[in-house]
């Protein structure tokens, strides 16, 4: 149960192409995140799932039927909105029981299960409170909750964990993977937050102007992007281009190193260069470097290194590590 | 200093705030000062503000001359008839302009709008004889139907810009939760919007009271509401103003009354949208 494929689905809105056709297959159990820059095409991706958005073209089947025309009530999926979209006029036990209400459920099972869902969520002494009287993290457990009572065929999360502050972020992350693992069904999670897509992911899906550009798993993306764009978003920091020179010599419009596969030395090395900003953060130190016919390096070091502003170094990427990429921005392999 | 000159302008402000307040009061209470007048102290040159004989022969005579409850019956079936009908009709307007709006949804609110532009006096001719030939002169549903004519596009404005203000995400939430178009009003959409509804309700029920033009024109005796019991004081000659402000008292003070009570809901209704 839960598996979606995606047939040359396009959308647009009047004139605008906001998604040319593309096809997708998402496998039962899989947590698939889409990721990409803002206003690239994912949520209106994952509104297309949902049914909230009409497709222009193409076909979408969930469990092997089309639900192209189906309304989003029927399509048997849940969906956890970025504003949570809770009913602000009923209660936590009313919120969560909202769905079941409407699927016409007895109330006695109603009970139970959202005594369960709540119990599981951490939410059992708020039942009785309004939205409005929680933190944001509690609403979005109650978003959850209503998600997860009605066992969907799919979870459609849409940025879930925005409107959190960081540390909260990171805990929910952790609660919504360990959800996936408990639960085993499938989960389709929109983020524009590369480290959410890698840590939570079992398959990425990354956009830009409604195109894909890859889809595999988080360590296929970071070993082996395919193209400029997925070499640039996925991995913090950012991996460094050197164009010019440099990259002609090895066949190549742009080559690009990651600032953890830079070596750092004070007496020998390939480029030369001076340290700019450094950034400390214990287990790792970042070095701004502006090498000589280069340009700017980031450059990631372990542990806590004694560089100071201005210090000559060099420094040299490790030999197959280096990514070189054609004049269109394709990987050349 | 600064925190001086602040409490100075705080000063400035409460003075002008009462000053205008009392200035908009002043005229209904001049009329409830000359209700309580004879009708000689009513017409007194300099005018008498509060030393005359207190008297309640007005109100008296009032009540023996017209039958004030038919009249304050027919009014409060009519604000409140055409108040029901119109949020019926509005209602699913508003729901269809606020969250699936076409190309021209804007155009048609501006139209609708545009038609309270035009003198209600450019169609009365038209109207009265459609009223004569339908047999709906003088009658009360005759009055309910026009008067939630001429205020159907307050109430949809109202209502839409209420709707606009609440989240989308919600009524998506609802729909991917399984609510059907019929659940999604029911349970999600009228709970959220019930301020704005009851605003929207309480104003054009004072709206509807207060309408003077249709109802004095379109009735005679049956169906006259309170807006024609006050205009019978008023007559060219002799002395009326006592009689005409007793009657005018009358008149007002249920609405008046039922404005005060509900004042804080109205201020949200007329602001929405300016203050979020």
């Amino acid at each position: 149960m839960g598996s979606i494929n995606l047939e040359n689905v396009s959308k647009s809105f009047g004139e605008t192409r906001v998604i040319p056709p593309l096809n997708l297959d998402i496998e039962e159990g899989e947590f698939v995140v889409f990721v990409g820059p803002s206003g690239c095409g994912k949520s209106t991706l994952l509104r297309l799932i949902a049914g909230l958005e009409d497709v222009t073209t193409g076909t979408i089947h969930i469990d092997g039927a089309d639900v192209t025309e189906v309304r989003p009530a029927r399509r048997g999926l849940a969906m956890v909105f970025q504003s949570y979209a809770l009913y602000p006029h009923m209660s936590v036990r009313k919120n969560i029981a909202f769905p079941l209400k409407m699927a016409g459920m007895d109330p006695g099972e109603i009970d139970q299960k959202v005594d369960r869902a709540a119990s599981v969520l951490n939410l059992t002494d708020y039942l009785e409170r309004r939205p409005g009287q929680l933190s944001g993290g509690q609403r979005q457990r109650v978003a959850i909750g209503r998600a997860i009572v009605r066992s969907p065929k799919a979870f459609l999360f849409d940025e879930p964990l925005s409107n959190l502050d960081a540390a909260l972020r990171v805990n929910m992350r952790l609660e919504i993977s360990e959800l996936h693992k408990n639960l085993k069904t499938t989960m389709i999670y929109v983020t524009h937050d590369q480290i959410e897509a890698m840590t939570m992911a079992d398959k990425i899906v990354v956009l830009q102007a409604g195109v894909i550009e890859q889809v595999g798993s988080p360590m296929e993306l970071y070993r082996s992007p395919a193209n400029l764009f997925v070499a640039g978003f996925i991995g913090s920091p950012k991996m460094n281009f050197i164009e010019g020179a440099e990259a002609a010599a090895r066949n190549a419009k742009t080559i690009g190193v990651r600032p953890e596969h830079l070596r750092l030395s004070t007496d020998s090395g390939t480029w030369k260069g001076t340290i700019g900003v450094s950034e400390h953060l214990g287990s790792d130190t970042f070095f701004h470097v502006a090498a000589e016919g280069i340009g700017n390096l980031t450059v990631r070091a372990p542990g806590e290194v004694e560089l100071s502003y201005g210090d000559t170094v060099f420094v040299t990427p490790e030999p197959d590590k280096v990514y070189a990429f054609d004049d269109k921005g394709q990987v050349v392999r | 200093m600064a925190r001086k000159s602040f409490n100075m302008n705080k000063v400035y402000f409460t003075v002008a705030a009462w000053a205008v307040g009392l200035l908009i009061f002043f005229p209904i209470l001049w009329t409830i000062l000359t209700s309580f007048k004879t009708e000689a102290e009513a017409i007194a040159s300099p005018p008498l503000f509060l030393g005359f004989d207190w008297t309640l022969e007005n109100y008296a005579e009032v009540q023996e001359r017209s039958d004030y409850f038919r009249h304050f019956w027919n009014s409060v079936v009519i604000s409140l008839g055409s108040t029901l009908v119109g949020l019926l009709i509005a209602i699913p307007a508003a729901w269809s302009m606020a969250f699936v709006p076409g190309r021209r949804t804007k155009d048609v609110l501006m139209w609708m709008l545009s038609t309270k532009m035009l003198p209600p006096v450019g169609v009365l001719v038209p109207i009265y004889l459609i009223f004569r030939d339908t047999g709906l002169l003088d009658t009360r549903t005759g009055l309910v139907i026009v008067l939630t004519l001429i205020n159907l596009p307050i109430i949809v404005w109202m209502l839409y810009t209420y709707f606009k203000e609440i989240p989308g995400e919600i009524l998506e939430a609802a729909r991917m939760d399984g609510a059907g178009l019929w659940s999604e009003i029911v349970h999600v959409l009228t709970p959220m919007a019930v301020p704005g509804i009851a605003s929207t309700l309480l104003l054009n029920i004072i709206l509807a009271w207060n309408e003077a033009f249709w109802t004095l024109n379109l009735t005679a005796a049956t169906a006259a509401p309170l807006t024609a019991f006050i205009a019978s004081y008023s007559s060219p000659e002799g002395l009326f103003y006592a009689k005409l402000s007793a009657a005018s008292t009358m008149a007002i003070a249920p609405i008046l009354v039922m404005g005060w009570f509900s004042q804080k809901q109205l201020v949200r209704g007329l602001t929405f949208g300016a203050v979020k």
